[in-house]
């Protein structure tokens, strides 16, 4: 009896031993354990033994069965772990393959540098206005010290709607519109479109967007204004960017400035894309010009101001380095996608 | 404005200054440099001048000559093909060794036996500007004036050794349209002495006054005119100096009076007119206002017609100039001309404008004039002009000016506080400085205060400073914008704000965005065959918004639609092969009020979103719905709607709340042939502010469901003419409340179906939020739904 359990022992860790499956090791289980199993028969069996053997052999059945249970657990562990990994093994992909992806749209790159434009100005308290494309000439000239006989006049060809209904040529009129509605202290900003009788080409276009920004209050100083332009700058073309602060001439402002960057192709070396200048102008401004504060009902012994005008395609095309400005209105998926 | 480094040098000490760091400077005082030429670029010192000694014929080629050059040191034998110079001509010489422009090397060579030490020039071969050489000299051998001396540099005797500086000259600086006027900012700008030519006039012989009578019939337009009178010219070609100063001001040379008249221009700024004496009838000069239709020949051959608003000169039968544009061909000067008379005035700068713009006729006198000049340079200039007549021995001067000048500008009184400059420039510039910075640029100090000053401009700036912020500025220009030290305003703080109109249209495109369309731009322009090709009738560009002066037919029009635009931006797009077009764009319309346009028109906000390619109707309503329900935009409805761009049975009318917000669908098949494009292309546009007005972000929390849904499908055959919407809302409206969703699933034509017929599959959702549905009730309402779906819409349901 004792070498029979000893032989079924030895016969249930050797299968167990070789079984690599669940099916198999089930089938073991049955022949050992199952109701008809070799141990449960022997269990069974038991009576049939003289009562003196009974305790004894009744142990060792009972351990026997309880080892071949324990090994058979951890043939059943073995076997799940060994079909994890080759199911894992199975499942190697190529991680290396195309993605599935979402197609997103991407805004205008107009639209992006105008909003950077937003961000910065908004942060100093400026605030966001629009006026007419469409303006009366009061406001795109006359009340912006440009009267008809004007020679400014002439750097800018009008296109007109009649006598004195026009497109305007500047983003400037929104600055008298606003201040004939309300009083100081006042910052804004006025992004929107302008329109100039230019043929089109690389750099011209007769359709083009402008910002105008305009503060007034008590003491603001053209140093005030310089500040602003070097931290917008910053902002916009990062520190390392050298500025220029040179004057210059607008009917409506004075004094009035241009406002040039370091050229970024040949960092102020010269060449062709600065006219060997090593500069790039990017926008005008001065202080607001008495007249045009009177014009809009304030008193310039009590307050003065600032105003900036500048081109959106001009501060795009040096951003990203866009050569052409027709690219802009060209809108090929191939270039808009590239912002 | 051009200006020669070398003839502002005769005006302002500037040896020291290297041409790049005087060019920095001057920009940064105001006198904006463009940029600055070498003109001796690539011109080797080798290049000599030489003089012809003697010309034979090669004795073995038809075509070639043999030249004997002196060089002063030495007398070259060159062989030439040009035949154009002769003994005692002056002409480059590109000596052996030394290399042209164009990179050619030269050799001594031998030509057919006979040996050649160098080379003669022609224009082309010394790559100079053809605009500055004489028009008789554009081919062979470049003939030099009979003063050049010989033996020297060509690029130095030609005065080549220069630098030229390109100025921007801003609208309100004429008097910087001079070499004078550059002249003054230089020395202002480097605090130097101003060197003013010396004119020293000559005596003349007769009386001026006697020859000529100068009448001005509009003071307003002609508040001043000159006229001198030279006799016995003798026309010839001007000195190499005077051709030399020429040149590099990017003028040629042409003969001694008109280079004198126009050297005096770029000297002063004062463009003079030369009239040959006997052509002026009556001896008379009057300057009046043209009568309608009167005609005249300009200098360039033209006939041009006038009007009442153009400003002529005339004798006493009719014009012989246009004033301030161009002189007449019947007054020209010419090889036979004996006696001159020269204008040297000033005309009212508004009108010259108007004149140039409407003949399209623009002149350097023009652009000078049309700026504004003083009317103290008339004079000036003319005796400028005759001082040169007599040391260039180009003429007699006939003694005496007619200077008619009725009424002399009052010079502004300007008064200046100290205080306040300080104040507006954020700076500390005691008034010492500000007084010298005034005087350095001739501005008189009249009367000082201890606060402020009272100054008067000179009479070239006097239409240009005009009160304090004038002179305000330039103390700033001089003081230096550089040394102004950056600072951010204090004081009263605004709050910064994006109002709410922009903050939902920057939403609306970052869905777009989201959705998969990419934003573009477009013109706001349009014309009468955009409106035809998307089959518009004519009354509807009737009442667009019409410019006067477009730049063509096609851009002559306000947009009032956005569709010819997206719809030009996805033919260009598909015919660079690319696939799936997507695209909004967020644009105006301009909508007149009444024609012709009194008020300003309305300017309306369009959302217009194209596709094509890989899509469908349902394609672009899908990105449609999106946005309405991600504005939380809730009631909203599409119905088959017919516009004569679209296609007649895939059109659909956007109504938010009833009022209609947009039209979309799939464009006409005859728009799309008018495109040749044979992809179906989808494009809607919306009312912006409309979709605005309904956009609701006031976000507020609702619990979540405590209770179960109920899920039934159901499947209907209805007629093909009945819309899915008519069969949802009557479910709905059925149901009621207790329907959380109505979803269709699937709409199924073909086997099984009769035709005529269309198979539609809703999902309904149920949900209470008092109890949990039981299957009873859920069945009770759905039996409901079919029952009325079989009486209202004769719907059969499918099992």
């Amino acid at each position: 009896m004792k070498e029979k359990l000893e032989q079924l022992r030895k016969e249930a860790i050797e299968k167990l031993k070789k079984v690599t499956d669940k099916v198999s090791l089930d089938k073991i289980r049955i022949e050992y354990l199952g109701k008809k199993g070799e141990i449960t028969k022997i269990l069974r069996d038991m009576g049939n033994l003289p009562p003196s053997e009974r305790p004894i052999m009744g142990k060792l059945a009972n351990e026997l069965r309880n080892e071949i249970q324990q090994r058979i657990e951890d043939a059943f562990e073995r076997i799940k772990e060994f079909e994890k990994e080759k199911r894992l093994k199975q499942e190697i992909i190529d991680v290396t393959l195309p993605g599935k992806r979402h197609v997103i749209g991407k805004k205008h790159p107009l639209s992006l540098i105008l909003d950077e434009i937003k961000t910065f100005f908004v942060g100093l308290g400026y605030e966001v206005v629009e006026g007419p494309e469409i303006e009366f000439d009061y406001y795109n000239f006359e009340a912006l010290n440009t009267p008809a006989d004007h020679p400014a006049r002439d750097e800018q060809d009008t296109f007109y709607i009649t006598e004195n209904i026009l497109l305007r040529t500047q983003t400037s009129p929104v600055q008298v519109r606003v201040m004939e509605s309300r009083k100081p202290p006042l910052k804004i900003i006025a992004p929107g479109r302008v329109y100039r009788a230019d043929t089109v080409d690389a750099t011209h276009s007769p359709v083009f967007h402008q910002v105008e920004t305009l503060a007034v209050g008590k003491n603001l100083t053209l140093g005030d204004l310089k500040g602003t332009l070097i931290e917008f700058a910053k902002f916009l073309f990062g520190p390392k960017r050298k500025v220029r602060f040179r004057p210059h001439f607008f009917p409506f402002t004075e004094p009035s400035a241009e406002f040039d960057i370091s050229c970024n192709v040949c960092n102020g070396k010269g060449c062709r894309v600065c006219s060997y200048s090593g500069w790039l102008e990017i926008l005008g401004c001065g202080m607001v010009h008495p007249r045009v504060l009177e014009m809009a009902g304030y008193d310039p012994q009590e307050v003065s101001g600032f105003a900036v005008g500048m081109g959106v395609e001009r501060i795009a095309m040096l951003k990203y380095g866009i050569d052409d400005l027709r690219l802009f209105f060209e809108n090929d998926m191939r270039f808009l996608k590239q912002f | 404005m051009q200006v020669s480094y070398n003839w502002l040098n005769e005006y302002v000490d500037i040896s020291d200054y290297d041409p790049k760091d005087l060019g920095e400077a001057l920009t940064m005082s105001g006198s904006n440099v463009e940029h600055i030429k070498y003109l001796g670029e690539k011109m080797d010192n080798r290049i000599v001048t030489g003089k012809i000694k003697t010309k034979k014929s090669h004795p073995n080629a038809d075509k070639l000559w043999i030249y004997e050059v002196d060089i002063k040191t030495d007398v070259l034998q060159i062989v030439s093909g040009a035949g154009n110079i002769e003994e005692g001509n002056i002409v480059p010489v590109a000596l052996p060794g030394c290399c042209l422009p164009n990179g050619q090397k030269i050799t001594e060579a031998e030509f057919r036996g006979e040996k050649s030490q160098g080379m003669m020039c022609s224009p082309r071969e010394l790559e100079l500007d053809l605009k500055i050489v004489p028009e008789n000299q554009q081919h062979g051998i470049l003939i030099l004036p009979d003063d050049t001396p010989i033996g020297e540099s060509f690029k130095e005797v030609m005065g080549f050794d220069d630098y030229v500086f390109e100025f921007e000259i801003t609208s309100n600086r004429p008097d910087c349209l001079s070499i004078i006027g550059i002249a003054r900012e230089t020395a202002a700008t480097l605090g130097r002495k101003m060197k003013y030519p010396m004119v020293n006039l000559p005596e003349g012989k007769g009386n001026a006054r006697d020859m000529v009578g100068v009448q001005i019939k509009d003071e307003q337009l002609c508040p001043r005119y000159t006229a001198r009178i030279v006799d016995n010219v003798k026309i010839g070609p001007s000195p190499l100096w005077l051709q030399n100063k020429l040149r590099s001001a990017g003028i040629r040379p042409i003969n001694n009076i008109v280079d004198i008249t126009n050297f005096v221009m770029l000297e002063t700024g004062q463009p003079l007119h030369a009239f040959d004496y006997s052509c002026l009838k009556g001896r008379q000069i009057i300057v009046r206002r043209a009568q309608k239709n009167e005609k005249i020949t300009t200098l360039d051959g033209k006939e041009r017609v006038l009007d009442e608003d153009i400003l002529v000169i005339a004798d006493s039968e009719g014009p012989v100039g246009i004033a301030g544009v161009m002189g007449g061909l019947n007054s020209e000067i010419t090889s036979e001309t004996k006696t001159v008379l020269l204008e040297s005035a000033n005309f009212y700068h508004a009108n010259i404008r108007e004149t140039s713009k409407k003949l399209g006729l623009r002149t350097e006198a023009s652009t000078r004039f049309e700026k504004g000049l003083d009317p103290e340079l008339a004079l000036e200039a003319s005796n400028r002009f005759v001082q040169l007549v007599d040391e260039l021995n180009a003429g007699e001067i006939v003694k005496g000016v007619i200077d008619v000048y009725p009424v002399k500008p009052k010079i502004n009184k300007i008064k200046l506080r100290f205080k306040r400059a300080n104040q507006l420039l954020g700076t500390d510039i005691s008034p010492e400085e500000m007084i010298e910075m005034l005087e350095r640029l001739e501005i008189k100090i009249v009367e000082k205060g201890d606060s402020y000053v009272i100054a008067e401009p000179p009479s070239f700036r006097n239409n240009d400073l005009t009160r304090e912020t004038d002179l305000i500025e330039e103390i700033a220009r001089l003081y230096g914008y550089d040394k102004i030290k950056p600072t951010l305003p204090t004081g009263e703080t605004t709050a910064g704000k994006i109002n709410y109109r922009d903050r939902i249209i920057d939403k609306t495109k970052y869905i777009l965005n989201s959705c998969g369309l990419n934003e573009i731009i477009t013109s706001s322009f349009t014309g009468p065959k955009a409106f035809e090709t998307i089959k518009l009738k004519e009354d509807s560009y009737q009442r667009a918004v019409k410019i006067k002066n477009p730049l063509g037919e096609d851009q002559s029009l306000m947009r009032t639609t956005l569709i010819p635009h997206m719809l030009d931006i996805i033919t260009y797009n598909l015919n660079k092969m690319i696939e799936k077009a997507r695209f909004f764009e967020v644009g105006t319309i301009y909508i007149a009020k009444q024609l012709p346009l009194k008020d300003l028109p309305k300017e309306e906000r369009i959302l217009s979103i194209g596709m094509a390619g890989e899509c469908d109707f349902y394609s672009l309503k899908g990105v449609v719905e999106t946005l309405l329900e991600s504005l939380r935009i809730r009631d909203y409805k599409f119905s088959p709607f017919e516009h004569p761009s679209f296609h007649p049975g895939r059109t659909a009318l956007l109504k938010i709340k009833d009022e209609i917000a947009g039209v979309m669908g799939e464009i006409h098949p005859d728009v799309m042939e008018n495109y040749d494009i044979a992809e179906r292309v989808y494009i809607g546009e919306f009312k912006l502010e409309k979709i605005i007005d309904y956009t609701d972000l006031k976000y507020k929390y609702e619990p979540l469901p405590r209770y179960p849904a109920v899920n039934r499908d159901i499947a209907v055959l209805v007629k093909d003419e009945i819309l899915a919407d008519t069969v949802k809302d009557c479910i709905q409206q059925t149901a009621g409340e207790i329907i959380e969703e109505i979803k269709l699933f699937d709409v199924y034509k073909g086997k099984q179906i009769p035709v005529g017929y269309k198979s539609l599959a809703f999902s309904i959702k149920y949900r209470s939020h008092e109890r949990t549905l039981t299957d009873e009730e859920v069945n009770q309402i759905h039996k409901k739904i079919i029952k009325t779906l079989e009486n209202k819409l004769n719907a059969k349901l499918r099992m």
